[in-house]
């Protein structure tokens, strides 16, 4: 399992939105800063911290940052 | 496992030319502000491109030029040249393959064998494997592989996420038999249940053109262009070469027996400085081992291993060992393994 508060962290990080207040639950594709870079830099991110690398099809499915989680989860 | 080694096969040299319009990124409407085209910058390390615009410059022009040009630098005559292969995926026709306009544009014998490959970012380890294995038993002496594309003119300029990252170029590559030179050996692979994160919809014979294919719109993607512009699936295409080009590598690697240290050089496709890294990073390369072109040429699809190696001979040797890979458009990918003696690599021209 991995850490939620780290997954967080980085995340914002990649988006540049230290000071945002976001949840797990946030549909992060309604973020104003989403955009085709922000996807693969997440992507690039989840392959660096997790060892996991989500296909761009199966990433279409995942809403939120839970269901990332979730599915890093059962990548481990 | 798909692996093939061969001893008898020499590179010559290799040439590229591109077309004499340099445009730069900074500069598209594309991008709202200086930040927006920083963020841009950052991820995908492509500053500028050389695009035919609209000079009329077809593929061939531009291999044509790197052809005659390293021919002459290398001292081939014409009727020397038994093989032509030329890579592309923007022939000049439907039909005939452009190889055989380019045999009678270079002055090639009449029993010179060509063959047009239709590839894109592999296509250059697909077309010297080719070559390879038509040498390798010494019945023909010489081949002239031609690797070039003008991509930008399938983009859609009002897709960001495609319009900037493509650049244009032809090449050419010598290639001959020579009795026990060395070990040229590849590794290859294909999936295509990805065929369509890079595609042209229109235009072929599965949807021929009509009225439709012209209208541009948003698509599915989000994107605005119409059918006879390029598809492309960034996160597909990105997962897809942060995973098989390192490994297609390791396993090239591993079958010759070879540590990564022991290859001085490896050049790769120009996708963009992002994935670039990821790739050089997962091998664990020094960054002086992985010359780039790709920050002044763009992504110069089947041209961009030639282009690189002609890019960088000031910073790296023409002689030891290579390791080139492509990856992308198929979805197609190939490695290969090679020795430079005193290679012959030209300046790139601008036409």
């Amino acid at each position: 399992m991995i850490d939620n508060n780290n997954f967080l962290e980085k995340f914002k990080e990649v988006l540049e939105i230290e000071d945002q207040e976001i949840g797990l639950e946030v549909e992060f594709r309604n973020l104003e800063e989403w955009d085709s870079l922000a996807l693969l830099s997440v992507i690039a991110m989840i392959d660096d911290e997790y060892d996991v690398i989500i296909k761009g099809n199966q990433f279409k499915e995942l809403k939120t940052l839970n269901e990332v989680i979730g599915y890093i989860n059962s990548q481990l | 496992m798909s692996f093939l080694k061969f001893k008898n096969i020499k590179i010559v040299g290799a040439s590229a030319t591109v077309p004499d319009n340099k445009v730069f990124n900074k500069n598209s409407p594309l991008f709202d502000n200086h930040d927006d085209y920083n963020r841009f910058f950052e991820s995908t390390g492509i500053e500028s491109r050389y695009t035919v615009g609209n000079s009329g410059l077809c593929t061939s022009d531009l291999c044509v030029d790197a052809a005659k040009r390293l021919m002459k630098a290398i001292e081939w005559s014409e009727d020397s040249i038994d093989c032509l292969i030329l890579v592309t995926q923007t022939p000049d026709y439907v039909l005939p393959a452009t190889s055989c306009i380019i045999q009678d544009r270079l002055g090639l014998k009449k029993n010179c064998y060509t063959l047009d490959i239709s590839l894109g970012c592999s296509g250059w380890v697909y077309a010297f494997s080719v070559a390879a294995a038509i040498l390798e038993s010494g019945a023909f002496k010489r081949a002239i592989l031609l690797a070039g594309d003008t991509t930008s003119v399938t983009k859609s300029p009002l897709d960001r996420s495609t319009y900037p990252l493509f650049g244009d170029a032809g090449t050419a590559t010598a290639i001959e038999f020579s009795q026990e030179f060395g070990t040229t050996a590849f590794d290859f692979g294909t999936d295509g249940s990805g065929f369509d994160s890079i595609m042209i919809k229109d235009g072929g014979y599965r949807n021929p053109v009509n009225e439709k294919s012209f209208l541009v719109e948003q698509k599915e993607d989000g994107k605005l262009r119409n059918d006879l512009q390029s598809i492309l699936n960034g996160a597909e295409v990105f997962t897809f070469g942060i995973s098989q080009a390192p490994k297609s590598v390791k396993q090239l690697l591993s079958n010759l027996d070879l540590k990564p240290d022991e290859v001085e050089t490896y050049l790769f496709h120009q996708a963009n400085r992002m994935m670039n890294e990821r790739i050089r990073t997962k091998l664990k390369l020094e960054t002086n081992q992985v010359p780039y072109s790709l920050d002044i040429f763009g992504n110069t699809s089947s041209a961009s291993i030639p282009l690189t190696l002609c890019h960088a001979k000031n910073d790296s040797p023409s002689n030891g060992r290579y390791m080139a890979c492509g990856f992308g458009v198929g979805l197609s990918w190939g490695t290969a393994y090679f020795e430079l003696d005193n290679a012959k690599i030209l300046d790139i021209n601008y036409i």
